[in-house]
């Protein structure tokens, strides 16, 4: 699928071409709603609606009122702010915790494994309206709740049987006897780690950890409840913005995060060819 | 080799020790290893979720209210046949008024009120009214004076579900979750008007279901490109991927409102292209499409992952070697990749249904009607009604759907392929 | 001799400076222009007056009859006032989630000497509950989409063929079944004897059922003003200080329909559970936020009425606007023509129920 090969036939060349436009259809289906956003939040109306003025590309359809909101609103600084101490925090411990459970899950030596399998993967299942009342009784009770542990600590939580779901699956195709061919050579098991796992299974720890970052990140229901005032993260003040006056301050938060990701994934991607071509490795 | 030799020599490793000794030392080792690995995220897990979601689902079951705030009553009423369609005696009026005396010194009359009311409407305002009056009773002909507070008291009906409620344990939760009720010839089901969770269990799982497949069916052949495109490009495609991925859910569920509506940009389109009427725009919002549509881009990313990651390990080599042994494309494909693939499509799908089956607050927001899920329900008795029993009953049966679906999957699919457990 | 002092003074400045650190109250109301009249209404004047109390907002008073119950019972009530619709506040009180109130004790007499419980009235619908606005649900119309015989009578939500479209509605059964009922020719005292009987909840479903294709259901009050101004729908049903932002401050072609308008309160509780300065602190700013004057100074940054008999005549003109707020208040006797109070007795002992029936019958 690469490229299509100077001796395919026709029927793989339709084929070839098909599947190209098929892929390209998705494609469009996954991006045109967040495209569509973007022209939105510089609507001079207070309400999420093509106006005839900014179809007709008056200018006087468009402003900047809901980018200048964002930026002077305290609320909306706040919200930002927290968004950004909690969700890190919480991808680091689902993604370290779940790394290591998920390597350990998979050694066929380990004891009652599904049944510690279906209790890790349980913040998945249950429910989060269900979690969030359950959470937010059981932290007022220990002292958490309505602090910043509190919040990272259940985020953790909702984030790990992401993490354990996609390294066990790299895992099903990693070849043990690699790990004992490191330790026959002489490794030590956090070298093998390192050095010989590691880089065999870390696109499924990132796609874990980017499933997890984006838990946190994305998460509404269960900040409601658990987060006081000093908690109030991006998700949240959307969620108040959505339910008590639709302002479109909201698609001015959404297009700036993703204008940031597009820079911050292009940045990488940059990086990584150089880095390619530094150490003289042919760009994949 | 003889018996006799090989009673005499014990195999042994270089050092010296029994290799039967060595190798169960090597694999305890191991076994220790593994399960340290797993312990720290036992225990979190354990503690930040586990314990809290127990103790929330116990609510299912449990019943203090009614026994520990009229405990005499209780009592008093169990002489009482319920059946018999005759008020109780005397005794357990004066028992309820000396248990109310209590309560409404402490202010808890209000919450048994509303706790039974939830079985019977009326009764929160009987308790709330007759703790008004209670104080002022007299001693003597409790029943007189309860009946003047309030003739409600003189409903039979009143009194079943009192006796009904006063154990510390109920299966009223389960029974109302399953559209049910406990009635003098046994458990029924409620009228035809009343039953709606058994309904919306059946639909959350239909839509689950078609969402998960619609997203296999979209997701699949992004992630095959995704996987056998070189690095640069397949780089660049995946922050297509991930894009809607960053974008809040809320903001993405607002964006196809503005996509899908009547007057939106996908009718407004369709109207300009000359494909329908004016007067004849799509209804592709509040309703089931909806639904699938937002749901559909919002967990296809969570299919299209795990899909990815799990291509990314197939070697090209052997749909090479396949095809150098004369199989068609078709053939090596269904044959030689498709199987290694199906680990990544468990993973995706399990994801996504379960996912799926919880979430409330996009069908919420573009389900109109028929679009709605059973967690809609669960969210309401959690923060409006404060019937956490029955949301806890309705949460332990959407977990046990899940589990018995899991364990179907394990069966048919069969857990090796996605090692989830 | 002069080592003693320098600790005497240290003391004392240690000692000072402990009593000027500001003592936080947590608010808790609903967030977005509702919070924002709060604030400069009650929060900023209540701050500038008592230095030593920090006023910290919280928003989460959709979640608030949930969060209150987790919190008592895990005995960590962390808010000290907190704002909540009339139907939540009984049910609170029911639960013994929030504190009694003696109006003669704990709310300010008016100007004119007339005692709280006077001045607030009937209003006063809970034991537990200090009334703030009187706000209405009613309906909104798009003026260019409903011909030259604009909507004047509830019923025109039921006339799909004078006015055809869509209609936004609420998605639960409160207002709606009334509304239907009175189309339906019930006369307005007889309705909850009505729907007290089974017969009666049909009748009002099957009235609702003539409309039903043509409904869009909404679950949060900003819904209908964004279906409004999209021209989604034609005619719809929200809180009348939306529709008064939608059309005065966003300039919308949209107009009140105010026949049927429902009256409802909001107000604030004391949760159970404080401590006794906690209580102390928020019963003084309970005293100081629902005076005459405050609840008249709200009205100056939204649309609803004050609470408060004695406020009515003290209402001015909106703050950023300038026009005259009194016409545009749901208790304006222009407006309040024909109004429906809600029955919160009943509604408390029927909400579960009935909405049980509504929900089985909109996903049918």
């Amino acid at each position: 699928m690469a490229a299509l090969p100077p001796y395919a036939s026709t029927g793989q060349r339709t084929w070839y071409y098909t599947f190209r436009i098929i892929c390209g259809l998705i494609f469009f289906f996954l991006i045109f709603p967040i495209l569509v956003i973007i022209p939105l939040s510089f609507n001079a109306q207070n309400f999420f609606t093509f106006t005839p003025e900014m179809l007709s590309f008056d200018p006087a359809g468009y402003s900047l009122k809901h980018y200048e909101d964002f930026f002077t609103n305290s609320d909306w600084q706040a919200a930002m702010w927290n968004s950004v101490r909690i969700a890190p925090m919480a991808t680091i411990f689902a993604t370290g915790f779940g790394t290591l459970a998920a390597i350990g899950l998979s050694q066929s030596h380990m004891p009652a494994r599904s049944v510690i399998m279906a209790m890790l993967i349980s913040p998945m299942i249950v429910p989060l309206i269900i979690s969030a009342a359950g959470m937010y009784f059981f932290y007022s009770r220990i002292g958490l709740q309505g602090t910043y542990w509190g919040v990272v600590m259940a985020h953790a939580a909702l984030g790990t049987p992401f993490v354990i779901i996609t390294v066990t699956a790299t895992l099903v195709g990693f070849d043990q006897s690699l790990v004992r061919a490191a330790a026959n050579l002489g490794a030590n098991p956090v070298t093998t780690f390192f050095r010989v796992q590691m880089p065999l299974i870390l696109p499924g720890v990132i796609s874990g950890a980017l499933f997890a970052f984006i838990t946190s990140f994305d998460e509404v229901v269960v900040v409601l409840f658990l987060g006081s005032a000093g908690q109030k993260t991006l998700p949240w003040q959307m969620f108040t913005g959505l339910r008590e006056q639709i302002s479109p301050t909201i698609l001015a938060v959404a297009t700036l995060l993703v204008t940031i990701s597009i820079i911050l994934l292009t940045v990488l991607e940059f990086l990584r060819r150089r880095s390619e071509r530094l150490r003289g490795l042919s760009p994949g | 080799m003889t018996d006799q030799t090989h009673a005499q020599t014990v195999l042994t490793t270089q050092d010296g020790v029994p290799l039967k000794v060595s190798i169960s030392r090597a694999l305890r080792r191991q076994k220790l290893r593994s399960v340290l690995l797993v312990a720290p995220l036992f225990l979190f897990i354990l503690i930040s979720f586990v314990l809290p979601i127990a103790d929330m689902l116990f609510r299912s079951v449990e019943n203090p209210l009614v026994p520990g705030t009229l405990p005499n009553t209780v009592v008093a009423l169990q002489v009482w046949d319920e059946n018999s369609g005759e008020m109780p005696p005397e005794e357990v009026f004066a028992a309820l008024a000396a248990d109310l005396k209590v309560a409404v010194a402490a202010k808890t009359h209000t919450r048994v009120g509303s706790r039974l009311n939830y079985e019977n409407p009326g009764i929160a305002s009987l308790f709330r009214k007759t703790g008004r009056r209670v104080k002022r009773f007299e001693e003597g002909d409790y029943t007189a004076q309860f009946l003047k507070a309030d003739k409600k008291w003189g409903d039979v009906g009143v009194w079943q579900t009192i006796k009904q409620f006063s154990s510390p344990m109920t299966a009223g939760y389960f029974l109302a979750a399953a559209d049910a009720q406990r009635t003098a010839d046994g458990v029924q089901f409620k009228p035809e008007d009343e039953r709606i969770y058994l309904f919306l269990f059946g639909r959350t799982l239909i839509l689950s279901v078609t969402i998960t497949i619609t997203c296999i069916l979209l997701g699949y052949p992004i992630a095959f490109l995704l996987s056998s495109l070189p690095l640069r490009s397949s780089n660049l495609l995946m922050i297509l991927v991930l894009l809607p991925f960053w974008t809040s859910l809320l903001v993405r569920t607002s964006a196809w409102k503005v996509l899908l509506q009547q007057q939106g940009v996908i009718n407004d389109t369709l109207v300009w292209l000359g494909i329908v009427g004016d007067d004849s725009r799509l209804a592709l919002i509040n309703n089931q499409t909806g639904t699938i549509i937002a749901m559909t881009h919002i967990l296809l990313p969570f299919m299209i992952l795990p899909l990815f990651s799990v291509m990314k390990t197939i070697s090209p080599t052997y749909m090479r070697a396949a095809k150098s042994m004369g199989a068609s494309d078709w053939y090596a494909f269904w044959r030689v990749y498709f199987p290694q693939t199906i680990p990544g499509i468990g993973a995706g799908s399990i994801l996504v249904f379960i996912l799926s089956i919880g979430y409330y607050i996009t069908p919420e927001l573009v389900g109109g009607t028929s679009g709605i899920f059973i967690s809609n329900r669960i969210a309401y008795h959690i923060s409006f009604s404060l019937n956490w029993g029955l949301a806890a009953a309705l949460g332990v049966m959407l977990l046990v759907v899940v589990m018995v679906l899991y364990w179907l999957y394990d069966r048919i699919v069969g857990i090796d392929n996605v090692k989830l457990g | 001799m002069k080592l003693k002092s320098i600790l005497i003074a240290a003391t004392a400045f240690a000692v000072g400076s402990t009593a000027a650190l500001a003592e936080d109250m947590t608010i808790v109301s609903w967030g977005g222009a509702y919070s924002s009249s709060q604030n400069n209404a009650y929060h900023k004047p209540y701050m500038a007056a008592n230095p030593g109390v920090n006023i910290i907002n919280d928003e989460s008073s959709a979640e608030a009859v949930a969060k209150l119950r987790a919190m008592n019972e895990a005995g960590n009530v962390t808010w000290d006032v907190v704002d909540v619709v009339a139907s939540d506040a009984i049910r609170l009180c029911d639960e013994g989630l929030a504190e009694e109130i003696d109006p003669a004790k704990d709310l300010a007499a008016a100007p004119d000497g007339t005692s709280a419980a006077d001045d607030f009235g009937d209003l006063l619908v809970s034991d537990c509950f200090i009334p703030q606005i009187v706000y209405s649900t009613t309906f909104g119309y798009r003026t260019d989409k409903v011909g030259d015989s604009p909507p004047s009578d509830i019923c025109a939500i039921f006339d799909t063929a004078k006015y055809p479209g869509k209609r936004a509605l609420e998605k639960r059964p409160i207002n709606n079944v009334e509304w239907a009922l009175i189309c339906d020719g019930v006369a307005k005292d007889d309705i909850y004897d009505v729907l007290e009987t089974p017969e009666g909840v049909d009748r009002a479903l099957a009235k609702l059922g003539t409309i039903k294709d043509d409904v869009v259901w909404w679950s949060s009050g900003s819904e209908t003003p964004q279906l409004l101004a999209d021209g989604e729908v034609v005619m719809g049903s929200t809180y009348n200080g939306r529709l008064f932002a939608l059309i005065e401050e966003d300039k919308q072609p949209v107009a009140m329909l105010w026949d049927a308008q429902v009256f409802d309160l909001d107000g604030w509780i004391i949760p159970t559970g404080l401590s006794p300065e906690r209580l102390a602190a928020a019963k003084k700013y309970i005293m100081f936020a629902t005076d005459t004057q405050r609840l008249a100074d709200q009205a100056k940054y939204i649309s609803y009425g004050p609470a408060r008999k004695s406020s009515a005549p003290l209402v001015g003109k909106h703050a950023e606007l300038g026009i005259d707020m009194a016409p545009h208040m749901p208790t304006d006797p222009n407006n309040a023509k024909n109004t429906f109070l809600y029955n919160y007795e009943w509604w408390a002992d029927n909400r579960d129920d009935l909405d049980a029936k509504f929900q089985a019958w909109l996903a049918k």
